[in-house]
């Protein structure tokens, strides 16, 4: 169905998730403008491809067409070993305080610093309060890897904020 | 991080503080956490960190590039006068006739009627599974639901002591931009408030396809209710939030 786009449909089905899809490249991306550009290129990617959504999950439908632009447009930017390291679970942290922009929160930085795969399962289920089930198919593992990764990513959480803060 | 007797129990404390245990797992995270101090500052530990993430990060607000673009692919299509011209007379000379009469008919069309908007997303709202994103009677629930989903905070109220409960709320775009639709009850009837900042416009009243509607404006915000309530229960509902 590329080619054809029904707008009544995307403004149902798309629109009131870019909120989250934003959130979602933002927090992946860790930068604005990137954010911006994939949202903006996913929203016609959804509208392209509306007709092959299958009405029942709008939320984790385009979420998952944000996350995919989102590897695209990271894989663009770094090395595939880097980009295959930070997709790992057990990724080396970041250092917290090179994240912690002006006016930025002790929370923000502890969580931009963490690995993206992660980071990535935190902000689907802290913020847009989506299911393990969700996550794991926009993610592509098995729920348990999303129930390891979300407890990994709020311990590391709890001690970077500590640690930011001390 | 330091061992811990009860790690088999930290993934169940948090599919617990996740919301995602069935009744009896949930008893049985509830049962442990009685006689465990450490799995207890777990659990009040993950609910801390949960809502200063919300509060913290979730409020974010789409760039007016982005909603732009939302708008746009979301218009209906529309053929330009000239694609017409072409369509409907391929001489150039018939062409350019038609153009000075086209001139006269094609009139950038009129925005949609709101009254129409309202009913249409009312009626595509009680299709099975859109009618509420938050289920919740508690305004408390509700109105923080839309934090971060929205540019703007909607009033929330609970009518239940007369007969109106709130039962929960969800977004829709609604007069080219994402709105808070609050979804209220009365007996079977369900009755959609949907909410927006704007300048105060005069009230409206009327019924489209047997659906009623109700319009006012207040406190920089205006109302649109509608409802297959009958209209006088309807007014009785809107005169609540006056």
């Amino acid at each position: 169905m590329s080619g054809s786009g029904d707008g009544a449909v995307f403004a149902r089905v798309v629109t009131p998730h870019l909120p989250a899809a934003y959130r979602l490249a933002l927090w992946m991306l860790r930068d604005k403008a990137a954010a911006e550009d994939v949202v903006q290129d996913a929203a016609e990617r959804a509208f392209r491809h509306i007709g092959t959504f299958r009405g029942d999950n709008a939320c984790a439908w385009v979420l998952r067409i944000v996350r995919n632009q989102a590897l695209e447009t990271l894989a663009k930017s770094r090395p595939t070993a880097e980009l295959d390291d930070e997709l790992q679970d057990n990724a080396p942290l970041a250092d917290a305080a090179l994240f912690r922009a002006e006016g930025e929160t002790v929370l923000h930085a502890a969580l931009a610093s963490l690995p993206t795969a992660l980071r990535e399962c935190l902000v689907m289920r802290e913020l847009e309060e989506m299911s393990y089930r969700d996550i794991a198919e926009i993610v592509g593992v098995p729920v348990g890897t999303v129930m390891s990764r979300l407890w990994r990513a709020r311990q590391l959480l709890m001690v970077q904020t500590e640690a930011l803060r001390a | 991080m330091i061992d811990d007797p009860c790690a088999s129990m930290h993934l169940l404390i948090q599919a617990d503080h996740d919301g995602e245990l069935d009744a009896a797992e949930a008893a049985r995270v509830a049962a442990h956490l009685q006689t465990c101090p450490a799995c207890t500052a777990q659990a009040a530990a993950l609910r801390r960190l949960s809502a200063q993430l919300r509060a913290e990060l979730r409020p974010v607000v789409l760039p007016l590039r982005l909603q732009a673009t939302a708008a746009r692919l979301a218009a209906p299509p529309r053929l330009a006068p000239w694609r017409m011209m072409q369509r409907q007379a391929p001489g150039f000379a018939v062409g350019l006739a038609l153009a000075a009469c086209l001139a006269l008919v094609v009139v950038p069309r009129r925005p949609a009627d709101l009254a129409d908007e309202a009913v249409t997303a009312h009626i595509r709202a009680l299709q099975p599974g859109h009618l509420i994103d938050v289920i919740s009677t508690d305004k408390h629930t509700v109105k923080p639901w839309f934090n971060g989903r929205l540019d703007y905070s909607p009033p929330v109220q609970d009518f239940t002591g007369v007969g109106f409960p709130l039962r929960g709320g969800r977004l829709d775009y609604f007069a080219g931009r994402p709105v808070a639709v609050l979804i209220y009850g009365r007996a079977k009837h369900v009755i959609d408030v949907t909410v927006w900042p704007g300048a105060a416009a005069p009230a409206r009243d009327g019924t489209t396809n047997g659906y009623n509607y109700l319009s006012w404006s207040r406190d920089g915000m205006v109302f649109w209710a509608v409802s297959d309530l009958n209209k006088t229960e309807l007014r009785e509902f809107a005169a609540l939030w006056h």
